[in-house]
């Protein structure tokens, strides 16, 4: 199976090391992955906050990009629910506003084909255990978009709960935003600010060593926060959970 | 001050000091929290609740899109039934309307029933500036009144306040409306709600006129609901000679039996209960139809548009209209329970308020066109909404119109809007970064700098990102972004090349 990784550009920008992992990861489970160098963003920030004609172009290049793949794998639940749930009402509305069929025939291709890391895991590779091994306590944080937008109910938990060594705490609160919310954590820091340090509170009170979660944004607004209350926990991405193993462990 | 709403600050500013007040959090916290599960269980026990939630916006929509034909029904069965019905384009002719039904009977004090729309239109201003009292019965709609004040959440307007600001309210205001508060009170649920209670029956019985909102009006049948749990409507409705209803045009059903599926999903929404305690319906007046019976002698109904008709014409906004303000999106939503329900300005705070006043009063105002940015779009509200408004869905769509300007509907004309003062910045910002995205090779160079310049990058940040960096630190930029890597190693397959 021939499959692309769609990094988001949050990743192959900051957080390089979670791309590195998904590789690992699915090479190990002998998925043949292949990263098309033209990928740039989904266009999710620019849909979010209401530039809507402005995510279209990135639509549109996004299909050119991977509309030949047979899977499309993403480690982002929010990019994830953007091409699976925004994609289909980008076309719907340029459709209302007159604009013909065209967007929507170009989206539809890569539409059914996307999937989030965990869904692809457990759906289309049918594994819960992946071999790893990660010998620390772990809390789950599940972000809004996987858990409303995808439905990724306890897939993320069903796999780290494979994992050997690893110790899964549950997270008071868990399904409450972690405040990031794209532009709203600038736009409105004060009322972002608090409802992160409430999450980080909570996954405190869990005893956890680490916060993991599958999407980096909120990651990095949770650890920003975690790094600030000097709580001594660490953010990490599931997939790099599930890409250490015996022989290489995530440090 | 029950206060005007116009010329609030924007969104951001005006939670400024919810979010740093302990206390205010606090109770916000604790009533949210414990309502919310409740309304989580009470709604696990309706086994068919997906197919009520799905019938329930299937009755909304079909009505909002006859809306005219069903207005001209309700008209007929309300005359037909001995009422009197106006039309009220806008708060003022409201208003004007209510002062002048009011003036007509003679009388200078009201009792009211809890009512979103005459707090929508600022009703009891607008008839104290005539020398018209009018009296608040709901004990939290009270305890607001009373403390001069506005109300924070659509079903408990005093979420605000605990037990103790309660009993000084009610120990410091009684005495100035009507029966004082009895010596020595203390802050236990029970004594407050006796004191209520007796403040109350004095202006129960001593009132001519009464006036109410309702939660649904029936086309077949001319009879308006409404829902409560503490009876005190039902007093309102029954005791006086003459009552004046103020109802959004929104709020019918065409028949009696669409009202089986609002009163199962709406108590378990709003308040968590099975039934509603208190269920009235009045239709017409009390020898309208044949002689005898109970009811007020005199019936108004006033029906009011206020901006709805424009937010009907939006195909995407429209969906506002189907709430039923059950006020469960209130109680999921953290950033109402962060931010507290005065800082959205608007006697409909919380997601529903997000979108419903940005529609009702159009973008124009400061503080209407920050309030589509006031969620982290997490779909929670959405989730709960028991007529399933993809309040997300909205505050995008707003957002865009706020942001990028374009037609919308204002006094019944196509307009054309100028984006928001603002936000230019903001587009620029957005179409370089859209032109960078289209250019994979752009973006590449972008990252690289970035890469080598890394040990130089500020732990700060200047302008609208220093909002970031003042509570949570910056990730730092990795030596090398991932496509780099990818290309040096062919995503691994090559040994690195350390
Ligand atoms: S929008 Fe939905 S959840 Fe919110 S008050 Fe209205 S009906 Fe209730």
């Amino acid at each position: 199976m021939r499959v692309a990784l769609f990094l988001t550009c949050v990743n192959d920008t900051l957080y390089p090391d979670t791309g590195r992992a998904v590789v690992k990861l699915l090479t190990r489970l002998g998925v043949d992955v292949d990263f098309p160098m033209g990928q740039t963003c989904c266009g999710q920030a620019h849909y979010n906050t209401g530039y809507r004609h402005e995510a279209e172009p990135l639509a549109r290049h996004f299909s050119d990009v991977f509309g030949e793949y047979e899977a499309i794998v993403t480690p982002s639940g929010s990019c994830g629910a953007m091409v699976r749930e925004l994609y289909p009402r980008m076309g719907e509305r340029a459709r209302a506003e007159g604009r013909g069929d065209t967007l929507a025939q170009t989206l539809a291709p890569v539409v059914p084909k996307t999937y989030e890391l965990t869904e692809f895991l457990v759906d289309v590779l049918g594994v819960t255990d992946v071999g790893a091994y990660y010998p620390h306590t772990v809390t789950y944080h599940p972000t809004c978009h996987g858990l409303r937008s995808l439905g990724l109910g306890d897939r993320p938990r069903r796999l780290l709960q494979a994992v050997k060594g690893l110790e899964l705490r549950e997270l008071p609160g868990a399904d409450e935003c972690c405040g990031f919310g794209g532009t709203f954590a600038v736009k409105n820091s004060d009322v972002s600010a608090a409802m992160g340090a409430d999450k980080v509170r909570n996954a405190e009170s869990t005893g956890a060593d680490v916060l993991c979660a599958a999407d980096n944004s909120c990651l990095m607004h949770i650890g920003g926060t975690m790094g600030r209350l000097n709580t001594g926990m660490r953010p990490v991405h599931i997939a790099e959970i599930l890409a250490s193993t015996e022989e290489e462990p995530l440090v | 001050m029950s206060g005007t709403f116009v010329g609030m600050p924007a969104f951001p500013k005006a939670a400024h000091e919810a979010v740093h007040n302990a206390t205010l959090r606090g109770n916000l916290r604790h009533a949210t929290h414990t309502i919310r599960s409740k309304r989580a269980k009470a709604v696990a026990e309706v086994s068919d609740w997906a197919a009520l939630r799905e019938a329930g916006k299937q009755i909304k929509d079909h009505t909002l899109r006859h809306l005219d034909d069903y207005l001209v029904q309700l008209e007929e069965s309300v005359t037909a039934a001995g009422g009197i019905v106006h039309w009220a384009a806008d708060a003022d002719e409201a208003n004007r309307i209510v002062v002048e039904l009011v003036k007509m009977t003679g009388e200078t004090e009201v009792v009211k029933v809890k009512s979103m729309a005459t707090q929508e239109i600022g009703l009891n201003e607008a008839l104290e500036a005539e020398g018209i009292h009018a009296y608040e019965t709901d004990l939290a709609e009270l305890i607001v009144q009373l403390g001069k004040d506005r109300p924070s959440h659509i079903l408990v307007p005093a979420i605000h306040r605990n037990r103790g600001e309660i009993r000084d309210i009610f120990a410091r205001e009684m005495s100035e409306w009507g029966r004082p508060a009895p010596e020595g009170l203390t802050d236990t649920p029970a004594e407050l709600a006796e004191a209520a209670r007796l403040h109350l029956r004095e202006k129960f019985l001593r009132a001519k006129v009464g006036v109410s909102g309702a939660n649904f009006m029936v086309a077949e049948t001319g009879t308006l609901v409404v829902v409560e749990s503490e009876g005190n409507g039902r007093m309102c409705l029954t005791l006086p000679e003459t009552l004046i209803s103020v109802v959004g045009i929104e709020k019918i059903v065409p028949t009696w039996q669409d009202l089986e599926v609002f009163l199962q999903t709406l108590p378990r929404s709003s308040t968590a209960e099975r039934m509603n305690p208190y269920t009235s319906t009045w239709t017409g007046t009390r020898d309208g139809g044949a002689g005898e019976g109970d009811g007020p002698q005199t019936f108004h109904l006033v029906l009011l548009d206020n901006g709805r008709t424009d937010t009907l014409a939006d195909e995407v906004g429209r969906q506002a209209l189907r709430c039923i303000r059950c006020s469960a999106c209130l109680n999921v939503c953290p950033v109402y329970e962060r931010a507290g329900g005065h800082a959205y300005g608007s006697v409909y705070p919380g997601p529903i308020g997000a979108i419903l006043s940005p529609q009702l009063r159009g973008t124009g105002s400061e503080i209407d066109a920050s309030l589509p940015y006031a969620s982290t779009l997490c779909g929670a509200c959405y989730e709960v909404c028991p007529v399933a408004i993809d309040i997300p869905e909205v505050l995008v769509h707003l957002r865009e119109r706020v942001a990028e300007g374009g037609q919308a509907t204002r006094g019944g004309n196509r307009v054309v809007l100028k984006p928001a003062k603002g936000h230019a910045a903001e587009r620029a910002a957005m179409r370089a970064a859209r032109w960078a995205f289209s250019h994979p090779g752009a973006l590449r160079t972008g990252q690289r700098l970035a890469s080598r310049t890394r040990r130089f990058h500020p732990r700060t940040l200047p302008g609208p990102g220093r909002a970031w960096s003042e509570t949570r630190d910056l990730p730092a930029v990795p030596a090398e972004p991932f496509r780099d890597w990818w290309q040096r190693t062919q995503g691994g397959k090559e040994a690195e090349a350390k």
